[in-house]
């Protein structure tokens, strides 16, 4: 699993970028004028490499950056600085008409599906294909092939008003795929389904990526979506990448506060509003440390928190608990209480086996 | 109403017919693609000439805000130009046509600016031309609302139709003026009224159902 890993380190770190990137954006600004003359910087130095056949999510609350980032990947925006390279060429040098050539290597998806109203799902899908100069029975075979595969054969002559969301997000992909690219960009194409949708849809680019072994680069302010189906992540904030890496190990050990603060959005996570409420940064006359415990994998709390009571005589208190799934691995996390005075114990003790522990603050 | 009466308004009919259609044609054949410029010419849009399109857009709105009875009359010797002659049916196109072609032109422009940007981007992901997208994204999408606009103009076609009846241009108005009013015939008058209103109404219905039928945004029963 680690083998596809592009792990970028931040700008001291030596940046180990595997030589089958198939996206990679070097240190990266864009600068928007700015209606009012005030200049905005959408994206500062950003770097990231997107490994051949992966999935990579960045995930970002709104105005990040994320958009900006996307749309250079495939030149609807040009690096004010920094260089992007998709496939080996250099977007933003590319004059128009290479450049419109290589976005057929570029496909596209969005949160509004942004499909012609006028056309229905398999002349949606074939557009590209015209725009690109297939002849007719090309661009119908190539058509039914790319219905099929997002299962939306018997669909064929719907008009878009006539559809789910989901629907039209899978024509949406069907028609970025057309032109057969090497990488796919998503700007937050679940943003407007439901759950249910999102996960289909997360099914539905994850088994193309699979198949196909299409690269996938993907944006979202949901974490569930990188959850479900990156396996790489990047966290961006006010236009710069603050953390990156395996999701995994991202999320179960947030290092920068945006990220944390999206795993406190996901459900199980948040304190309970009684602890939360009462949790004040300093210790106070018989109060009691709130610790939060992760355990990744296979750890089991429970033995652990028996041989803490056991061999050291030391009660906790559970206050909270939940297990998810990130990136397919389950991830656990027990927030408790312990006494003031064995709090440096207890943490020695959870550290040594293993367990990674935050000391959140104190109760009275 | 005798016999003459009525050959009388079926040929003026004819003739007002065939002035708005020809003038309609031609101002659309002009009016499309300077709506289209216009619509796509500001500033970092597909046709980006800002200043192109500023100019095009004060020329339109000077054309467009001169009294149409004034153009008919300041433009006679370009319409003697283009025309051999500057009264009869065929010189009244000419003053039709030049002041339905801003007209359409502007109607267009707001189809075309109906269009959902994210069609274009969406276009311009796939690699589509500027002109691609304007022949295979911004037409047809914006269709319906063109449609309502051209049947607008036609029905303000038939209007100023009538009025160039006023300088010789014949048609309804001239009927109109020469037997309604000038012979005091006051059942001419109610029959020139009668056939502009059916034609308009039967203009507007028939650009309201093609529009409704090329309309496929909404859910047809
Ligand atoms: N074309 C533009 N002109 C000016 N500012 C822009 C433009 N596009 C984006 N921005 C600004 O850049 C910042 C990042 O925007 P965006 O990339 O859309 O964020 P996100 O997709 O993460 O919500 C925002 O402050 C936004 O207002
Ligand atoms: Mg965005």
């Amino acid at each position: 699993m680690n083998a596809h890993l592009g792990y970028l380190g931040d700008q001291h770190a030596q940046r180990l970028v595997p030589a089958e990137s198939i996206v990679r954006l070097e240190k990266v600004s864009k600068t928007f004028p700015g209606r009012d003359g005030q200049p905005v910087t959408a994206l500062q130095e950003v770097s990231l490499a997107v490994p051949q056949g992966s999935i990579l999510g960045v995930i970002g609350r709104s105005g990040a950056g994320k958009s900006t980032l996307i749309r250079l990947v495939n030149g609807l925006e040009k690096p004010t600085a920094g260089k992007v390279i998709v496939d080996g060429s250099d977007i933003a040098a590319l004059p128009e008409a290479a450049l419109r050539h290589a976005r057929r290597s570029i496909g596209m998806i969005f949160q509004h599906f942004n499909l012609l109203s006028s056309r229905t799902a398999a002349q949606n899908i074939a557009l590209p294909l015209e725009v690109a100069g297939y002849d007719k029975a090309e661009i119908k075979a190539r058509v039914e092939e790319l219905l099929a595969l997002v299962g939306l054969t018997d669909k064929r002559n719907r008009y878009p008003s006539e559809l789910s969301g989901g629907q039209k997000q899978r024509v949406g992909i069907a028609r970025a795929l057309a032109t057969k690219p090497k990488v796919l960009l998503s700007d937050e194409a679940t943003s407007a389904l439901d759950p249910e949708t999102t996960r289909s849809i997360l099914d539905l680019l994850a088994r193309i990526n699979h198949e196909l072994g299409l690269t996938i680069l993907l944006i979202t302010h949901e974490m569930a979506v990188i959850r479900n189906i990156a396996r790489e992540v990047a966290v961006i904030e006010g236009g710069r990448i603050v953390e990156q890496g395996d999701v995994f190990e991202v999320f179960t050990r947030p290092q920068h506060e945006v990220t944390r603060s999206f795993l406190a959005d996901e459900s199980g996570r948040a304190l309970p509003p009684y602890v939360q409420n009462r949790l004040t940064p300093e210790a106070t006359p018989g109060s009691q440390a709130v610790i939060r415990i992760g355990f990744r994998g296979p750890h089991a709390t429970d033995p652990v928190l028996a041989r803490l009571a056991r061999d050291l005589n030391i009660e906790t208190n559970i206050l909270s608990g939940s297990v998810d799934e990130i990136a397919g691995r389950p991830f656990g996390t027990l927030v408790v209480g312990v006494p003031e005075q064995v709090l440096g114990t207890t943490l020695d003790f959870l550290n040594k086996h293993g367990l990674d522990t935050e000391v959140l603050g104190h109760v009275a | 109403m005798s016999p003459e009466m009525i050959n009388l308004i079926a040929n003026s009919t004819g003739e007002t017919l065939y002035m708005v259609a020809v003038a309609a044609l031609i101002a659309t054949a002009f009016g499309l693609p300077l709506g289209v410029f216009l619509a796509t010419s500001g500033k970092g849009e597909l046709f980006a000439a800002p200043w192109v399109n500023r100019v095009i857009g004060v020329i339109v709105n000077a054309t467009r805000s001169t009294p149409f009875i004034i153009l008919v009359v300041a433009i006679i010797p370009f319409t003697r130009l283009i025309a051999g002659t500057s009264i009869g049916t065929n010189a009244a196109i000419v003053p039709l046509t030049i002041a339905a072609t801003p007209f359409i032109a502007r109607l267009i422009e707001g189809a075309i600016r109906e269009v959902d940007q994210g069609l274009i981007e969406a276009a311009r992901a796939f690699g589509a031309t500027p002109l691609q997208i304007v022949r295979k994204v911004l037409i047809p999408e914006a269709l319906p609302g063109i449609v309502l606009g051209l049947t607008l103009a036609v029905v303000s076609l038939l209007g100023f139709s009538a009025m160039v009846g006023a300088v010789g241009g014949g048609g309804l108005g001239d009927l109109g003026i020469r037997y309604g009013y000038q012979r005091f015939m006051p059942d001419m008058m109610l029959a020139v009224v009668v056939v502009l209103i059916v034609l308009v109404q039967a203009v507007q219905t028939i650009g309201d159902r093609l529009a409704r039928h090329l309309n496929k945004r909404i859910r047809h029963a």
